[in-house]
């Protein structure tokens, strides 16, 4: 069947500029780096004893390597520099952003035009947002969209309500971690009813050796709003590992609804160790959308916690592994109120050496009623020498709730390719074909401009990979 | 990221010092006058595995969702061989009805009984003896076969205490293109409070041969205590078929251990089904292990769990040769304060192409206090396969119960018709009407009870 051949061009976005750092906490982390953190963002005592509380929790830890990928002892902690900024406050305008960040952005190909119908762009350029713009109609609109940092300090009456409420420090070593060494990441508040009429988008870049990027999002949609919040990812190539390790909260009140879309393509040498929940109350309905296609492992399982009547919670889920590659991912569905419903939906591909794992988690406690979770997990195996797993766990306590999981592994048929190729498409251009039909019904979900982005990325990634 | 991580470390009691515990003891020593010396080794090399062996901790994915705290062994002892009387009893009590080729029953580890149509299965060459005996007059055939199987799934500790204990059970040799017309049943009771009992079977079915076993596990008192920890490894050369029924219904207050190893050879096709009625907390690790291409394993089980009753049940489909074959289905029902873990994997490892792996766990829930744990999961590491898994669970559907009671029966009853409807699809599977109707009969009586 296909040929083991496949080589995945990474050098797609393998670039670097000379860096320049104002702020640097220099190598490793101690009691000291917090300091310099919560000094030179002039910080408030509560979140320097958070940090320093986080720091403790993460260093008493041990790697979850009893379950998770034993290449986690590859990082070195002590080598990494926990924060990095070479401005103190996020630009406001376009012309303000610095001419080599620009040219960045530009090679990344965000065209301009895309802005405009952007409701904001917050580029996160290292550890602090370099360019943060809302647009005037969703400030109208009374939407609150800004760093993380300027969000505790302005609206500290609705960010220390939630901040660190979906997930506590100590849920894992990684958010504990990223609790001890914040920096940049998102914060939005939707008022009661309004609807954010266009997606709110972040760009984020790692632009320096052995620097890793801790953001901390919180985004909470008060009653009855919708807002739809999208970041993407792409790194440039270093020589060493670096570290990814972001928490990101999410908060639907009754009736709201919040989507949440990330395509994630960090250069192969990137660790990408990310938690995400969120916490929906009555009728409210929480969508991740999630893409995986860069990094060397990623880690993250992104959750929905039910806990208002008739809540929902869904999670669709691409996966692309390629040579070299660990895509660890998956989603938690935790039911906790009667009617609440959840759905998973996950796609991986497995090419060359590339490893795609599914790890899930769905829990329904005792006296529920009419609870419902739909897991699905599809898998595709391109090479001999690919690799998927799947690792689900599924509680069920009680009567009168409907829970079911199932999986599939197959490859793209010998026949189907045999089939294009007669008909004068290439190898790559049929394994193409094959590949986004495997995840067009999940890709049509995406908004349109990921879904292009998308397919352009899997074509990019299977042509000139057969030959 | 995933499941919180625990640090702190629940141990089960266990203490060192407590020398009454049969856990700490070691083997005797007038056993060790019993056994061949090659035999006596390995019993020692067990006890020193157990040794150095850390218990299970909360933590160990092997053992997640299991109630850890429920590994108390402190108050086991060894067995008492039971008198005559006792003996006379049990064999009485023994439930018949298979029309078997053979019945060997053992008491708290040791020979009661044996009626073998022995003329039938000597003309065949086929072997089956107890295990000591069969330690003696085979050595070569045991010692190439027996606790070769490396234990993956979590117990290691438990079947290196059942290598430092073991003293009966069953050896089968079947030799090459020979069919073995009637099964072939072996019983085990547990006798006196808090006794531990060991019991063993190792099959080897030679090529192309044909053989259907069954084992079954049953306390003389229906609460009180016990310990078993038993061990079954069956091995199926080139174009071997077997059947091999484990029926666990040991005390509702007994800890049950229950370790399979089943090695499939070319062609050959092994199904293996267990039923689980006993125990308070019952374990079973069933590994089969596809060593040759065009091989099959069909792994069945089911298990009706009542009042506190947890069923930890672990699986490994392990596919090693390209074309091998396997289907794993088990069914829980749940009612009372019952809980069920399953952890399943299906392993396909580098260069098994064309694989073909199923695997579905279903679960009923009839209570609000039940709980089940599902883990079916995958590692797939070659291409050109089709693995497929399954967990579903859920409740009695009520159009069904409807129907029935407009019918005029009675809820509990209709209830348990549809239980029975839900797992007698895994023992229509088995194909074997005899063996099926004992089964049923079994399950009845449990839900009668």
């Amino acid at each position: 069947m296909p040929t083991d051949t496949i080589d995945i061009d990474r050098s797609v976005g393998d670039f670097v500029y000379p860096e320049s750092h104002e702020y640097d906490a220099g190598y490793g982390l101690t009691r000291d780096t917090i300091e310099y953190i919560t000094e030179v963002k002039g910080e408030p005592e509560w979140i320097r004893d958070f940090r320093l509380k986080a720091l403790d929790t993460f260093l008493s830890r041990p790697l979850p390597t009893h379950w998770a990928s034993r290449d986690l002892e590859a990082i070195h902690f002590d080598k990494i520099r926990y924060y990095l900024a070479n401005s103190q406050r996020p630009t406001r305008s376009w012309d303000d952003v610095p001419e080599d960040v620009k040219r960045t952005f530009e090679r990344l190909g965000i065209p301009e035009q895309e802005r405009k119908f952007l409701a904001g762009v917050e580029a996160q350029f290292d550890s602090e947002a370099v360019y943060s713009n809302i647009k005037k109609a969703v400030g109208e609109q009374g939407v609150i969209f800004m760093g993380s940092t300027e969000g505790l300090k302005q609206h500290p009456e609705i960010f220390r309500k939630w901040f660190g409420k979906v997930i506590p420090t100590g849920d894992n070593k990684f958010s504990a971690l990223n609790s001890a060494v914040f920096s940049g990441g998102s914060f939005i508040y939707v008022p009661p009813g309004v609807k954010v009429k266009h997606p709110l988008q972040a760009y984020f870049r790692i632009n320096a050796e052995n620097f890793g990027q801790f953001e901390r999002t919180l985004i909470i949609a008060d009653e009855g709003s919708e807002v739809m919040y999208m970041e993407g990812c792409t790194a440039p190539k270093f020589e060493t590992a670096t570290l990814h390790s972001a928490v990101v909260e999410l908060v639907a009140m009754k009736g709201a609804k919040i989507q949440y879309v990330t395509v994630q393509n960090w250069s192969a040498n990137v660790f990408n160790l990310v938690t995400k929940r969120a916490i929906a109350h009555e009728e409210a309905e929480v969508k991740w959308i999630d893409c995986n296609i860069g990094s060397r492992l990623t880690m993250k399982y992104p959750g929905v916690v039910l806990k208002g009547r008739k809540a929902r919670g869904e999670v669709l889920s691409i996966a692309l592994a390629s040579n070299g590659q660990h895509q660890d991912t998956g989603a938690k569905m935790i039911h906790a109120a009667d009617e609440t419903t959840s759905n998973i939906v996950s796609k991986s591909i497995s090419v060359g050496t590339g490893r795609a794992t599914y790890r899930g988690l769905v829990h329904v406690p005792k006296h529920l009623k009419h609870c419902k979770n739909n897991t699905e997990c599809d898998a595709l195996l391109i090479n001999s020498h690919s690799r998927t797993d799947t690792y689900p766990a599924i509680t069920v306590r009680g009567t009168g709730n409907a829970v079911q999981h199932e999986a599939s592994v197959s490859q793209v048929s010998a026949e189907q390719i045999f089939y294009m190729q007669q008909r004068g498409l290439s190898e790559g251009q049929a394994m193409s074909l094959s590949v986004n039909g495997f995840v067009n019904d999940l890709v049509r979900q995406f908004p349109m401009e990921y879904s292009v982005e998308l397919k352009r990325l899997i074509d990019l990634e299977m042509e000139g990979s057969v030959g | 990221m995933s499941t919180a991580i625990a640090t702190t470390e629940e141990r089960p009691r266990l203490n060192e010092d407590d020398a009454a515990l049969i856990l700490t003891s070691g083997p005797e020593e007038q056993d060790n006058h019993a056994f061949a010396d090659w035999f006596s080794q390995l019993r020692f090399e067990g006890w020193k595995m157990f040794q150095e062996t850390p218990l299970p901790v909360r933590t160990d994915e092997a053992w997640r969702f299991a109630t850890i705290k429920a590994l108390d062994f402190s108050e086991f002892t060894r067995a008492v061989p039971v008198d005559e009387s006792v003996a006379a009893e049990l064999i009485a009590r023994t439930p018949g009805g298979l029309a078997a080729g053979g019945r060997m029953i053992f008491a708290n580890d040791q020979l009661i009984s044996r009626e073998v149509h022995a003329a039938a299965l000597e003309a065949q060459g086929v072997i089956w003896k107890p295990l000591d005996q069969a330690i003696v007059e085979h050595q070569e055939l045991v010692s190439r076969h027996f606790m070769t199987q490396d234990v993956v799934l979590g117990s290691r500790k438990f079947a290196a205490l059942h290598q430092a204990n073991v003293r009966a059970g069953t050896f089968l040799y079947v030799p090459k293109n020979t069919e073995v017309a009637l099964p072939l049943e072996t019983l085990h009771w547990m006798h006196g409070r808090n006794a531990s009992v060991f019991p063993h079977t190792l099959i080897i079915v030679g090529e192309n041969s044909k053989v259907t076993v069954v084992d079954r596990f049953e306390s003389a008192d229906a609460c009180e205590p016990g310990f078993a920890c038993g061990v079954n490894d069956l091995f199926l050369e080139a174009g071997a078929k077997l059947t091999y029924v484990n029926v666990q219904n040991w005390s509702r207050e007994t800890l049950a251990f229950q370790i399979n190893s089943t090695v499939v050879g070319r062609d050959a096709s092994a199904i293996n089904m267990a039923l689980n009625l006993g125990g308070k907390y019952a374990r079973t690790e069933s590994v089969s292990r596809l060593l040759g291409e065009g091989g099959r394993s069909d792994m069945l089980a089911l298990s009706v769990a009542e009042g506190s009753q947890e069923f930890d049940q672990r699986t490994l489909q392990d596919h090693r040769k390209p074309a091998t074959a396997s289907d794993l289905l088990y069914k829980n029902s749940l009612n009372d304060q019952s809980r069920t873990i399953f952890a399943g994997l299906i392993r396909v490892e580098p260069g098994a192409h064309r694989t073909d792996a199923y695997q579905k766990v279903r679960n009923l829930l009839l209570s609000d206090d039940a709980e089940a744990n599902s883990m079916p999961g995958l590692e797939i590491l070659a291409d050109e396969v089709r693995c497929t898994h399954g967990a579903t669970s859920g409740q009695l559907d009520s159009e069904e119960l409807f129907y029935m009671l407009s019918r005029g029966i009675p809820r509990r009853e209709a209830q348990q018709l549809i239980v029975f409807g839900f797992l007698n699809e895994v023992i229509e599977r088995l194909g074997d009407e005899k063996i099926g109707n004992a089964l049923r009969e079994l399950v009845s009586k449990k839900f009668a009870s």
